[in-house]
C-alpha cells in the first residue's frame, strides 16, 4: 500500500494534512469518535536528523496543545539516513530525542499506536514505531534489519543454510510474522483496517496508565514461542 | 597504558570504575547463559553473550551496572545480551539504586539475530526512559575500541549523563557503512582524523551530546561517574525535553550546512583542528568552554 491508500483505508471519516511532503507528513483524523494526531513517513523514507526533529516537534505540540490525544504513526521507511552530514549533526541524538518525546507522551496519557504499511527497517523504525504502546503491521508490509543475501555476505554463512534455518527460527530473517512471534507486534492486520484501528484505540484507552506503561513484549514473545531465551534471562535476573 | 579504559575488558572496566571489590555479577559465565541462535548458526558463543551485568557500589552508593564486551562480536546486541540489560533495568525500577551505569561498547544490533536485537534495543530504550521517569539516574560511559553505534548509540542518548573519552566514538551509522553505500567521497572510512571529527568525543562534547570529556584512563572515567552521581540527574519531563529540542533545533540552524567538525570549530572561533586534536581532554574542555555554550545555544 502507498500513503494515500493507507490513509483512505484507515480514516474512513477523512483526514486533514497539516504538512505533506513526499517522504513524511502529519495531520489529524477522526477515529472512534475522537480526534487523533497522525505522523507518518512514506516512499521508503530515509529518516535523517531534520525529519526526526520534525516528528519530535509534532509530538511535543500534541502534548502541549492537545493533552491526551492519541498519536498514530504510519510507517514506510528504509532506515536511517546514511550521510556524513547527518552523522556530524549527531543523528543518533535526534532519533533518541524523538523516542524520548514519544515516551513522554505515553507517560502523560497519550495512547500511541504504530502501523507499518510499507517497509520498516532498523533505525527508521526503532525511534518511531517501536516506541508505541501497540505496534501493528499490515499483512503485506515488511519489517527487517537486513535481507538474507546481505546477511550471508557479511556473516559468511551460506545463503541456502540461512534460508533453511529461517523456516524454523524467527530471529534473523525479514517478515512481519517473525516480529509477531517474537512478541513485538500486537497483531498483523488484514481486512477492515479502519475497524481494527478504532478497536485498538478504544481498548488501549480502557487500560490503566500503569498497565500501558508496562512493556510486555518479552512475556508475549515467550508465550508465542519466539523468544524463550529472553524470558529465561528476565526471570533469572529478577530472581537474583 | 595499564590504566587505559580503551584497552580494558568489560570486567576490568566495571572493577576499575566501581568501588574496589564491590562488583557482584548477576548471571556469571559459570551459569552458562549463551545465545541459542549463535549455536544454531554454528557460530562461536560467549557464556556472558558479550555483556556483564551486576551490582556494585560507586562512592559507597548502590548502583547496578552493565558493561558490553567489544571483543565478542563487537559488543553487538542479540536476544540474550539485550534481555540481560532490559532485565537489569527492570530490577533498577524495583530496587531504586542511586544510579545505573551503562558501559557501552557495541556496533549495535547483532546481524545473526537481527530481529531479536532490534526489538531488544527498543525495549532497553523504553526501559531506560521509564526508569528515569521513576527517578533512577542513568550514567553512560563510552571509550571502547568498537565505539557506540547503531541501536546502542540510541540507547546511549537516552541516558541522563554521558561520559566519553576522545578515543570513544558515538554515532548512528559507522563510516564503513556510509562509504559502502555512497562512496569514498561521501565518507572516507580510512581517514581516521575525519572519522574522529565526525563521531569522536571532542566533537560530541562541543556539540553538547555528552556532558563530560575525559582522558582515556579508567580513573578519569570513575571520577566523572562519581561527579555525575552527585549532580548529573536530569528529570525526564517536558521542560528538559523541550530544552533538548531547542538545542537540537538551533544546532541544525547554526551548523546544518557543515560536513566536518573543522567547519563547526572554525565557525565557533576555536583554534585549528590540528591544535584541538593534540590537546589533552582537560585542556580541550577549558579551551572550548564558551564556544560549547554557543554551540548548545545557551550563550
Amino acid at each position: 500500500m502507498n500513503r494515500d491508500q493507507v490513509l483512505n483505508a484507515l480514516f474512513a471519516d477523512g483526514w486533514k494534512a497539516d504538512y505533506l511532503e513526499a517522504d513524511h507528513f502529519y495531520g489529524r483524523a477522526r477515529v472512534a469518535n475522537q480526534e487523533v494526531t497522525v505522523i507518518g513517513t512514506s516512499e521508503k523514507a530515509e529518516v535523517g536528523a531534520d525529519m526526526a526533529l520534525t516528528m519530535a516537534r509534532v509530538v511535543i505540540e500534541t502534548i502541549r496543545q492537545r493533552p491526551g490525544e492519541p498519536i498514530v504513526f504510519l510507517l514506510d521507511t528504509q532506515g536511517q539516513r546514511l550521510r556524513r552530514r547527518d552523522e556530524l549533526m549527531g543523528l543518533n541524538g535526534y532519533m533518541a530525542h524523538l523516542a524520548k518525546v514519544v515516551e513522554l507522551a505515553r507517560q502523560r496519557g497519550h495512547v500511541i499506536l504504530s502501523v507499518v504499511y510499507g517497509e520498516a527497517v532498523s533505525g527508521g523504525y526503532i525511534s518511531t514505531g517501536m516506541m508505541a504502546d501497540a505496534c501493528y503491521a499490515l499483512a503485506d508490509a515488511e519489517i527487517k534489519v537486513m535481507n538474507l543475501p546481505a546477511m550471508s555476505r557479511i556473516t559468511k554463512i551460506p545463503l541456502d543454510h540461512l534460508q533453511e534455518l529461517a523456516k524454523q527460527s524467527p530471529v534473523f530473517s525479514p517478515g512481519v510474522e517473525n516480529y509477531f512471534r517474537m512478541g513485538h507486534l500486537d497483531a498483523v492486520w488484514q481486512g477492515d483496517y479502519a475497524a481494527q484501528l478504532a478497536d485498538s484505540i478504544t481498548r488501549l484507552q480502557a487500560r490503566s496508565r500503569e498497565e500501558i506503561g508496562k512493556d510486555r513484549r518479552i512475556e508475549r514473545g515467550v508465550e508465542r514461542g519466539g523468544r524463550t531465551a529472553a524470558g529465561v534471562v528476565l526471570e533469572r535476573v529478577l530472581a537474583n | 597504558m595499564a590504566n587505559s579504559f580503551l584497552e580494558a575488558s568489560a570486567r576490568e572496566r566495571v572493577q576499575a570504575v566501581c568501588d574496589a571489590g564491590s562488583f557482584q555479577e548477576i548471571l556469571k559465565p559459570s551459569d552458562r547463559i549463551s545465545s541459542p541462535h549463535m549455536a544454531l548458526l554454528e557460530q562461536p558463543v560467549a557464556f556472558d553473550d558479550g555483556v556483564v551485568i551486576g551490582r556494585a557500589t560507586l562512592g559507597g552508593a548502590p548502583v547496578l551496572v552493565a558493561a558490553q564486551e567489544g571483543e565478542f562480536l563487537g559488543g553487538a546486541i542479540g536476544e540474550v545480551h539485550g534481555a540481560k540489560i532490559t532485565a537489569l533495568i527492570a530490577k533498577a525500577i524495583k530496587e531504586k539504586p542511586s544510579a545505573v551505569l551503562l558501559i557501552f561498547e557495541s556496533g549495535g544490533v547483532r546481524l545473526h539475530e537481527a530481529n531479536a536485537g532490534l526489538i531488544a534495543v527498543s525495549e532497553i530504550m523504553r526501559a531506560v526512559c521509564a526508569a528515569r521517569a521513576q527517578g533512577v539516574q542513568f550514567i553512560g560511559l563510552i571509550g571502547g575500541a568498537a565505539g557506540c553505534f547503531g541501536g546502542t548509540g540510541l540507547i546511549a542518548r537516552c541516558c541522563d549523563v554521558l561520559i566519553m573519552s576522545e578515543e570513544g566514538r558515538l554515532a548512528m551509522s559507522g563510516p564503513e557503512v556510509i562509504e559502502t553505500v555512497y562512496g569514498v567521497e561521501e565518507f572516507d572510512s580510512r581517514d581516521r582524523a575525519l572519522v574522529w571529527r565526525v563521531s569522536g568525543g571532542k566533537h560530541r562534547y562541543v556539540m553538547g551530546d555528552i556532558q563530560a570529556l575525559v582522558a582515556d584512563e579508567v580513573d578519569a572515567f570513575r571520577n566523572a561517574a562519581l561527579a555525575a552521581l552527585d549532580s548529573g540527574k536530569v528529570g525526564f519531563d517536558l521542560e528538559n525535553l523541550e530544552a533538548e529540542h531547542a538545542m537540537l533545533t538551533q544546532r541544525l540552524e547554526q551548523f546544518g550546512d557543515c560536513r566536518d567538525a573543522k567547519e563547526i570549530w572554525q565557525r565557533l572561533g576555536l583554534p585549528s583542528a590540528e591544535e584541538l586534536a593534540l590537546m589533552p581532554a582537560d585542556e580541550f574542555v577549558r579551551a572550548t568552554d564558551s564556544a560549547r555554550n554557543v554551540a548548545r545555544g545557551t550563550r
